[in-house]
């Protein structure tokens, strides 16, 4: 598999290899909705079961953090938008601006994420031995459903955030070197597209979890 | 091209085999046709790992008490066969042998559109297909291949973890291969391969690789969360903590039903191949045959709670279901009707893989029909859970897929290997095959129907001679398996050489030398033939139908 | 494949809405609406979701192909949602 420049010796021409990895990447976040799908499942059915509870739960999450979290995150979306915006139209320093932007932003969300995961280990919520929650047996159990799917939901999310992150310090590094053009911006398309569900899941994520019942 | 499909050909000097040496140029191999070869080797090691699983059973069950095994290891041994089979032979076995190896090929591209991620499939393969070893020998597996919870959540005190984390690792090597198939098919296609005229095999592909988009994702969470469950003692899916096991069972019914569609229309892709090339006609109805193939992906999502008709399930949601279960037998129904009408007025020749093709038919519309039994809503709760349901889904899994990849794997050795296999012994082998499953899986219908459970590891005395014509049986079959290793790898040396297309057949793969060179063709073939256009292809070498004699 | 530039207002402008929309949602959690308030919640997120991907991740201006890919995998979850709800929520028709 020799390349030529940025086009790989087993394509015809670079359309044709913009069009397979951009239809590439959206059947991967297709994968991804799935993947996520089986979750929110479960959620729904254990939510509908034990709507008091999950109620209940609910608000023991902090919901100021959350907000917080969700304005970072439409804040890293759009910053994300503007680096792909920068590379289409050939502003060099701009890209890697907002490239850098977007990776503060996400490492502001996974930062503040790291202090909602502390408080609830204080708290004893967070599902195993150590699990508190008043009520009876059941209400313990069905409150500790409750957090096993908030921290293998938002613990799932924030495993795609760290890769996101990733791939983004991959963008500076290579928009440093000067290597995105109009003509060749593929890679921050795709990592765009990425960060982008990635923030659709929080934007689901955030009224399912935090905002059950809040009156 | 005319002079070379009369002339005997020379073996190529330069294929992709011997492009690169060493053990590093296929390890770190991205080419399509080699990646197809590791594949080849590590399916059959699977499949024949997973074969003597099922001869151990077949033994123990030889008599009512089964003197061979203990309870324990009873459960281990049908649990690991099924592993081993499902998600490392059958799942794999023609996507990612034969549909690695042709779909390039046939759409006359010079590769996969990517390559190396290609090549992570097969890694992913490997390090899931250890991981599921390393619990099948630190103390095996006793779950059922299905994992049910709380079972394998709580209560198995076998290696479950590591087993659930290799098949989970493994279904990103599916998802992987189907992201790439359905990427390749969309953008790579030769000047001139319109969708119409691509071969029925990169159509089925294509069907499939929207199941392995679609369907894997789903599983891959339910297993991830099961896993969780176990290791942290939560409850997603525990009575006793508030959980619901029916709710693993939907997750995992979501893929695991259209897993079966993975294995059966790769195979139906195949034989429509075979089928066309040995009728030497066009494939009848290729139109509806495509949307066929299309109408069981989807519909087969729509199916799956038939698998949960007695788990306490609504009975609304059931009849439901019930009643779209018999929509997925009208696709299948219309492609074994178009074969049939294919064959008609061809002119039919009996080699091997067309051999395998009657298998195929056969055996699929048993197992089919059978599978209308089962998804009838009254007649499951009798035979749920019997060996009826077992003799079922053999028929479909090996009568089907297995038939399809063993005819696959006949009418495209000379494009893989350059030679010819032996074609006499090759037809006894697959008589052999035919009978001696018939032998072991048709008796299971037979006891199952009068009331023989599955997963039982001992059974009352009258269902003695049914087990032991069935056990008789598999001994046939495992012959049928075990010959074609052999003159197989036999031919490599010493078969005779191939030429670019010795049946011969339509498709573009058959334009390229055999073995191909890596970069596949010389030049980015234009297609400016339909498909299967037996009649108006000169360079074929064949007479037109019409002045073949036919009325 | 002709590439769409989307200009910078419209960045901005989905930006601002989507952050108006949180608030929105945080104060329609706040108010008893009964089994209504889960209904508002997820419709505002879809319709926040619509427009991060029709504007931040360009499906409106993306070839056909690419829209059909988009609807596939909404449609497919949407299946996978409903058709499991449809055991769990007709349980209770039973009178037996």
């Amino acid at each position: 598999m020799h390349r030529t420049g940025e086009l790989y010796g087993h394509f015809k021409t670079p359309g044709q290899q913009r069009e397979a990895a951009s239809l590439g990447m959206w059947v991967f976040l297709i994968t991804e909705i799935m993947f996520f799908g089986g979750i929110f499942l479960t959620y729904a059915i254990n939510r509908s079961m034990y709507p008091d509870i999950f109620a209940e739960a609910s608000r023991e999450l902090n919901v100021r953090m959350g907000g917080i979290n969700t304005a970072v995150l439409i804040a890293s979306s759009f910053t994300m938008a503007m680096a792909v915006w920068a590379s289409q139209t050939g502003k060099k320093k701009q890209l890697t601006l907002f490239l850098i932007l977007t990776l503060i932003l996400g490492s502001v969300f996974l930062g503040v994420k790291y202090f909602e995961y502390a408080e609830k280990f204080h708290h004893h919520l967070v599902p195993g031995r150590n699990f508190q929650f008043p009520g009876d047996v059941g209400s313990r159990a069905h409150a500790q459903l409750f957090f096993s799917l908030y921290f293998g939901m938002t613990g799932l999310h924030a495993l795609h955030m760290i890769v996101g992150a990733g791939l983004l310090l991959w963008l500076v590094k290579e928009s440093l070197r000067g290597r995105y053009t109009p003509q060749y911006n593929t890679p921050v398309e795709l990592v765009g597209l990425y960060w982008h569900f990635v923030d659709i899941i929080w934007i689901y994520l955030f009224p399912l979890l935090y905002l059950i019942d809040r009156h | 091209m005319n002079a070379t499909a009369t002339k005997p050909e020379a073996f190529p000097e330069k294929h992709y085999v011997n492009a690169e040496y060493g053990i590093r140029s296929w390890l770190l191999t991205t080419d399509h046709k080699r990646i197809a070869l590791l594949y080849l080797v590590s399916v059959t090691g699977f499949f024949f790992i997973g074969g003597i699983f099922a001869a151990l059973i077949r033994i123990h069950l030889l008599t009512p008490a089964g003197y061979l095994v203990t309870p324990e290891t009873y459960n281990k041994l049908f649990t690991m066969h099924g592993v081993a089979m499902i998600f490392f032979f059958l799942i794999p076995a023609i996507p990612a042998v034969l549909g690695n190896f042709l779909i390039p090929l046939m759409i006359g591209a010079k590769d996969l559109a990517f390559p190396r991620i290609n090549l992570l499939s097969w890694y992913l393969y490997m390090i899931g297909g250890g991981l599921v070893l390393f619990s099948f020998l630190s103390g095996g597996l006793d779950t059922g291949w299905t994992f049910y919870t709380p079972l394998s959540s709580v209560y198995s005190n076998s290696a479950v973890a590591p087993a659930v984390l290799g098949i989970f690792i493994n279904g990103f090597s599916s998802i992987l291969t189907g992201l790439n198939f359905l990427v390749t098919i969309h953008t790579m296609r030769a000047p001139g391969m319109t969708w119409f005229r691509m071969p029925m095999f990169v159509w089925t592909h294509y069907a499939t690789s929207i199941i392995m988009i679609l369907g894997t994702p789903v599983v891959a969470t339910t297993l991830a969360l099961a896993g969780m469950e176990r290791l942290f003692h939560l409850g997603f899916f525990n009575p006793a903590l508030g959980g619901d096991p029916v709710l693993f069972q939907h997750l995992f019914w979501f893929y695991s039903h259209p897993a079966v569609y993975i294995m059966i229309l790769p195979a139906m892709g195949v034989i429509s191949e075979i089928i066309t090339t040995f009728a030497r006609k066009p494939l009848f109805g290729y139109k509806v045959m495509t949307a066929a193939s299309l109408a069981i992906a989807v519909v087969g999502f729509l199916v799956w709670t038939h698998h949960m008709f007695v788990a306490g399930q609504s009975t609304y949601a059931a009849l439901a279901f019930s009643l779209l279960t018999m929509l997925v037998a009208v696709p299948s129904a219309v492609k074994t009707f178009n074969w049939t009408a294919t064959m008609y007025k061809g002119s039919v020749s009996y080699d091997t893989p067309m051999l395998y093709a009657f298998g195929f038919i056969g055996l699929f519309l048993i197992g089919g029909l059978t599978g209308l039994f089962l998804g009838t809503l009254g007649t499951d709760i009798h035979i749920h859970d019997t060996m009826f349901v077992v003799a079922h889904f053999h028929y479909i899994m090996v009568g089907g897929a297995v038939f399809g990849y063993m005819g696959g794997l006949h009418l495209w050795w000379p494009k893989i290997s350059g030679r010819m296999y032996p074609e006499f012994v090759a037809r006894i082998s697959a008589i052999v095959l035919f009978v001696g499953f018939n032998m072991t899986f048709f008796p299971q219908f037979v006891m199952g129907y009068i009331g023989m459970p599955r997963r039982y590891h001992t059974y009352p005395p009258e269902f003695q001679v049914l087990n032991v014509l069935s056990t008789a049986g598999a001994s046939i079959l495992a012959i049928g398996y075990i010959v074609p290793i052999f003159y197989l790898l036999w031919s490599i040396r010493h078969g005779a050489i191939a030429g670019r297309n010795p049946w011969p057949s339509t498709g573009l793969e058959w334009q390229t030398a055999s073995p191909p060179p890596t970069e596949n063709f010389a030049v980015t073939p234009e297609v400016t033939w339909e498909a299967y256009d037996f009649d108006n292809r000169p360079d074929l070498g064949l007479a037109r139908a019409a002045d073949r004699g036919h009325k | 494949m002709s590439e769409h530039i989307v200009s910078r207002g419209i960045y901005a402008g989905i930006g601002a809405t989507l952050l108006i929309f949180t608030g929105i949602t945080y104060y329609a959690a706040t108010v008893d609406l009964g089994p209504l308030n889960v209904v508002i919640a997820l419709t505002i997120a879809t319709f926040k979701a619509s427009l991060v991907v029709l504007y931040f991740m360009h499906a409106r201006y993306s070839p056909r192909r690419t829209q059909l890919v988009i609807v596939a995998g909404f449609f497919w979850l949407a299946l996978l949602l409903g058709m499991t709800l449809s055991d769990y929520l007709t349980r209770a028709w039973q009178s037996i």
